[in-house]
């Protein structure tokens, strides 16, 4: 008998691993399973790295719609989800080369979906012509759906145009995105507001999409508000005013009222408008703050001061005119249930005087276009009741989706929720049931060996850090609102940060019978994921690893007995992806396997690229 | 082998030892062994147990003879001193570093052709001297580096790959060393780290001479399903004759051990050895019972494995000799050579 088999024998089991469920290695490509839309990031970098931009574009606007525009401003769930992000401190910067392959794409009309000239007879009424409309359409138009967007704005792209300013979001970016799907033979009444929803119905549309987003930024009732309203702006108001050209200068000193991206979007703004002094000031502790890290940075950067614990308390005038803004400071005393921080006033006030007020503490849903008596339930918050997998209403043939759903989001999730409304329609105009007959995912996985040490992609980690963001020239952006302030990465540049990636769709697939138990790949990884021991229950297994695995997000790869009755536990965890465990098994019980999912989409012409990676 | 390097990149939360290393700091360049080779199992358990030791790699000297086994310590410790000699000449280059300075560890790492063949004398002199050192022999029964010929240690009854047949009896370095007076005397099987490791560290922490013989597959030449140190082979009929436990002597004995079923023995520096009996009848501290076990167990086509033997008051070559407690580089010039003068007063002795 072997001593190791004598070792604290076993209660509970793990049991082993069920790979056949696409589920497991999809989990393992963190980007790809955080993305809302699964765009196949791995697939996509190793394609820069190639300098085959428009694949990699393509691959793109199949899973997100928008690369060029997303490339710039998508909020980004896949970075903090990065497996790098856990090896080394920064994640791969893998927004920054989504827009690398929308800069460099050239020509990809020829890779654009065919519009059948014959329609299939059904027509759809899209209401707001934001990031899910425009996906609807995009995803309906190839199956020769006639599909009707209104917008009441003079434009499309909803808040992508009138909100993010184009110092991060240049409008020929969001132009050539948003006319590639109306060129599809999408009818825009552009100008055209719905007043009212029984109306639209009565129309006949075989089905109405509602993207019209969560249009009302909240306001603040505190003294004064009503007396100095000439000067206090609601911050997404103003942005629309200065997207739209009505608005060009603004006070010299600036405070703005809250710590979402929303007030990182004004203050930059106010700034180019002419604004000396501007502040931001936020309520609670800088550290639950809600804007991105890199909006944070980007405004500190610009020189913008951020006052945390600063709690508004009363508007000051003077002759009728805003003349200040008095704060309460706060303190935290603790957490609360949810972990955000308990506030109390500490007692000292101060007073931060000013021209203009930009008031940015959130966004609300407003329907008042919405009949309440035409079959559409809506919540004890005034929101309407949606399915989360068909975005159906209450009323059969009513869809909603964007921030319209379930309030403010990202660009990136009222594209999923495009996709997902769009799969629904299709199915119902075919008599079919949304939720039982919905397509499901696609996968796929094959070996990558070409030779004895040779694999068809670039194992050999290499340190690297974040390859930074070239920026333009700070006098020159900070003058004028239109120049870019990201000048995006050069191929060169790209290309070093393509490398960075870890390829973790390229998975380490696991053969019991094969494995003799030599160690040779426990002993290789670099990164200690292999694990050859007694089967346990789960929380004691991941105890007993030869580096405990205590990162519950990340599952652990768990065979069936081997030989000598243990068995071989892998912490997917921090794992590099590098093949050293298969090249140096002997008996090629490990092999490193390429995986593709496919989300599954309405039309199969608008995956094409994706269908290519399928075996 | 393969062409990329093992990537520096760690685990962020592997564990670090009393000096601030992690395990990852004891290793070696890239193995260029066979893929499977029992070898690097071995090195593996070698890194693990100098890292656990707290050993400074700078403390530590490895030297070895010709052999896949033999290049092996290019795999492990590349901070430590290292000396690769000539086909099995291992023991007397290790006598020699040891005479001159006595205060590094000294690891040997040989195969079984380098010592049972051409090594023998070698061998036998080494433990003959109770050289303080840690004698490993990485045993594939046979010559693995050039293309798998028996070696002496290949059991009668284990063919060739190609089926031919091995004309002669296996020479069974345990039951040798136990006779030539090795102080520590132990087998085990780089398939199983949970044993090899903490004889490893005991091998190391012993005083006087330790051996320490590994059964370690080929996987190229001797894994076939006819050889008797296959992995197969050696995981069905492997029968340890104890259980031990390594307990460094800053660390506390927690837990409590049974009279009659465990052996305990403190080592020359403070550690200790408790020895838990799997085998009842098997004593480790006497030589002739050690060497009846190894038999008998060979004689039912087992292989022992475990402590086989330990000799708690062994003294070591220096202590034989009384030589100066210094390590050479330590002994002031004037002192260490003495001068003409010096000379000729001897020489005038001796005439
Ligand atoms: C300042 C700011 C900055 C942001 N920055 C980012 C960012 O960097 N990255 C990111 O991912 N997200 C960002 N967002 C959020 C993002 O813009 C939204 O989540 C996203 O645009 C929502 O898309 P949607 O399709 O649901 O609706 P919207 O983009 O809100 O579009 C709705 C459209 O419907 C129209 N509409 C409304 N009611 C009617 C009606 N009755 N009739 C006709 N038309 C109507 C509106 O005019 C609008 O054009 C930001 C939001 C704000 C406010
Ligand atoms: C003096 C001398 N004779 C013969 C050889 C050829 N030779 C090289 S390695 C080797 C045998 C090594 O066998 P072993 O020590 O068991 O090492 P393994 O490769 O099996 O680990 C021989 C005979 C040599 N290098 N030098
Ligand atoms: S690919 Fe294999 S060797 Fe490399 S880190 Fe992952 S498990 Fe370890
Ligand atoms: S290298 Fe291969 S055979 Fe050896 S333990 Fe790992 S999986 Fe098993
Ligand atoms: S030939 Fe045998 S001993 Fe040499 S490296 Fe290959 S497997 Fe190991
Ligand atoms: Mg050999």
């Amino acid at each position: 008998m072997q001593a190791g088999e004598l070792a604290a024998r076993s209660r509970g089991r793990t049991a082993p691993t069920d790979i056949s469920n696409p589920s497991y290695f999809h989990k393992v490509v963190d980007c790809q399973w955080a993305c809302p839309t699964h765009t196949p990031v791995p697939e996509y970098i190793r394609l820069i790295a190639q300098g085959r931009y428009a694949a990699a574009y393509m691959l793109n606007w199949e899973s997100n719609v928008f690369p060029g525009i997303l490339g710039r401003v998508c909020d980004r769930p896949c970075e903090p989800a990065c497996r790098r992000g856990r090896v080394e401190e920064k994640p791969v910067a893998i927004c920054r080369l989504k827009r690398v392959a929308a800069d460099y794409k050239g020509e990809i009309d020829a890779f654009m979906p065919d519009i059948p000239s014959a329609k299939n007879g059904k027509r759809i009424a899209l209401v707001g012509a934001g990031p899910a409309s425009l996906t609807v359409a995009r995803d309906l138009m190839p199956l020769g759906y006639s599909c009707v967007l209104f917008e009441k704005d003079a434009k499309g792209g909803g808040l992508m145009r009138t909100n993010i300013p184009s110092f991060r979001l240049p409008a020929t970016v969001l132009d050539e995105e948003i006319d590639r799907i109306l060129a599809f033979g999408v009818e825009p009444r552009f100008g055209h507001e719905i007043k009212s929803l029984e109306a639209l119905l009565q129309e006949g549309f075989d089905a109405v999409f509602i993207g019209t987003g969560a249009p009302k930024g909240k306001d603040l009732n505190v003294p004064g508000r009503t007396q100095a309203r000439a000067n206090v702006h609601i911050g997404i108001d103003w942005l629309t005013s200065v997207a739209f050209e009505h608005v060009h200068t603004i006070g010299r000193r600036v405070v703005i009222i809250g710590g979402g991206n929303t007030a990182m979007d004004c203050c930059r703004t106010a700034l180019r408008l002419g604004g000396m002094d501007v502040r931001v000031t936020v309520r609670s502790p800088r550290r639950v703050m809600k804007a991105s890290p890199w909006e944070i940075e980007d405004a500190e950067h610009e020189g913008i001061p951020i006052f945390d614990n600063h709690s508004p308390k009363e508007f000051l005038l003077d002759k009728g005119r805003l003349a200040g803004v008095r704060f309460q400071k706060m303190r935290e005393v603790g957490v609360d249930r949810s972990g955000r921080p308990k506030l109390e006033p500490t007692g000292e006030e101060v007073v931060f005087e000013c021209d203009d007020v930009l008031m940015a503490i959130g966004q609300e849903n407003s329907f008042p276009w919405i009949e309440r008596n035409i079959g559409i339930e809506f919540d004890e918050w005034h929101m309407p009741k949606v399915d989360n997998t068909t975005m159906m209403s209450t009323r059969a043939g009513v869809f909603f989706g964007g921030d319209a759903a379930w309030g403010p989001e990202n660009i990136i999730w009222a594209v999923a929720h495009g996709h997902q409304a769009a799969l629904s329609i299709d199915l119902m105009c075919h008599g079919k049931d949304l939720a039982n007959e919905r397509p499901k995912s696609s996968s796929s996985r094959f070996s990558q060996k070409m030779g004895i040490h040779e694999w068809s992609y670039k194992n050999d980690y290499a340190p690297l850090n974040r390859v930074a963001m070239p920026h333009a020239d700070k006098a020159q952006s900070l003058r004028n609102l239109k120049v870019e302030v990201e000048l995006g990465y050069d191929d060169k540049l790209a290309f070093k940060e393509a490398e960075r990636c870890l390829n973790c769709d390229v998975q380490t697939v696991f053969s019991a019978p094969l494995c003799i138990e030599c160690d040779a790949c426990m002993d290789i990884c670099p990164v200690d994921c292999i694990n050859f021991i007694d089967n346990e229950d789960e929380p004691a297994l991941r105890e007993h690893l030869r580096v405990p695995a205590h990162n519950k997000t990340q599952d652990l790869y768990v065979s069936t007995p081997l030989k000598t009755g243990r068995i071989m536990a892998k912490d997917e965890d921090v794992c590099l992806h590098c093949g050293l465990c298969a090249e140096r098994c002997p008996t090629g019980a490990w092999d490193m396997q390429k995986f593709m999912y496919v989300e599954a989409q309405a039309a199969q012409a608008c995956l094409t690229h994706h269908n290519a990676y399928l075996r | 082998m393969s062409y990329i390097a093992k990537p520096s990149a760690h685990h962020p939360a592997l564990p670090k030892n009393a000096l601030g290393l992690t395990h990852r700091d004891y290793e070696g360049t890239m193995s260029t062994l066979c893929a499977g080779c029992g070898h690097d199992s071995i090195t593996a358990a070698l890194i693990e147990a100098c890292f656990e030791m707290d050993l400074p790699a700078h403390r530590i000297a490895k030297v070895s003879g010709i052999g896949c086994s033999s290049k092996a310590p290019t795999y492990f410790l590349s901070r430590s001193h290292g000396f690769n000699s000539v086909h099995g000449r291992m023991p007397s280059i290790t006598t020699g570093a040891n005479l001159a300075n006595r205060d590094l560890v000294y690891i040997g790492v040989s195969g079984d052709g380098d010592t049972a063949s051409i090594g023998l004398g070698q061998f036998c002199h080494a433990i003959r001297r109770r050289v303080n050192m840690t004698y490993i022999v990485m045993n594939n029964g046979c010559y693995g580096l050039t293309k798998g010929q028996f070696s002496a240690t290949n059991d009668k009854t284990s063919p060739s790959k190609k089926g031919d047949a091995n004309p002669f009896e296996a020479i069974d370095l345990c039951q040798m060393a136990i006779q030539l007076g090795a102080g520590f005397v132990a087998r085990s099987f780089s398939g199983d780290k949970a044993q090899l490791i903490p004889l490893l560290k005991a091998a190391i922490s012993y005083w006087g001479f330790a051996f320490l013989d590994v059964v370690s597959p080929c996987v190229t030449f001797n894994n076939h399903p006819t050889s008797t140190k296959s992995y197969d082979y050696v995981r069905a009929h492997n029968m340890a004759v104890d259980q031990l436990d390594f307990i460094e002597e800053k660390e506390e004995i927690t837990a409590h051990y049974a009279e009659g079923t465990s052996v305990s023995v403190t080592m020359h520096d403070g550690s200790r050895l408790v020895l838990h009996k799997l085998d009842q009848q098997h004593d480790p501290r006497d030589a002739d019972a050690a060497i009846m076990a190894i038999r008998s167990n060979a004689a039912k086509g087992r292989v022992a494995t475990g402590l086989l033997y330990v000799n708690e008051t062994q003294q070591d070559m220096h202590d034989i000799l009384a030589t100066d407690a210094r390590a050479l580089n330590s002994v002031p010039m004037a002192e260490l050579c003495p001068g003409v003068k010096a000379l000729e007063a001897i020489n005038a002795r001796l005439r």
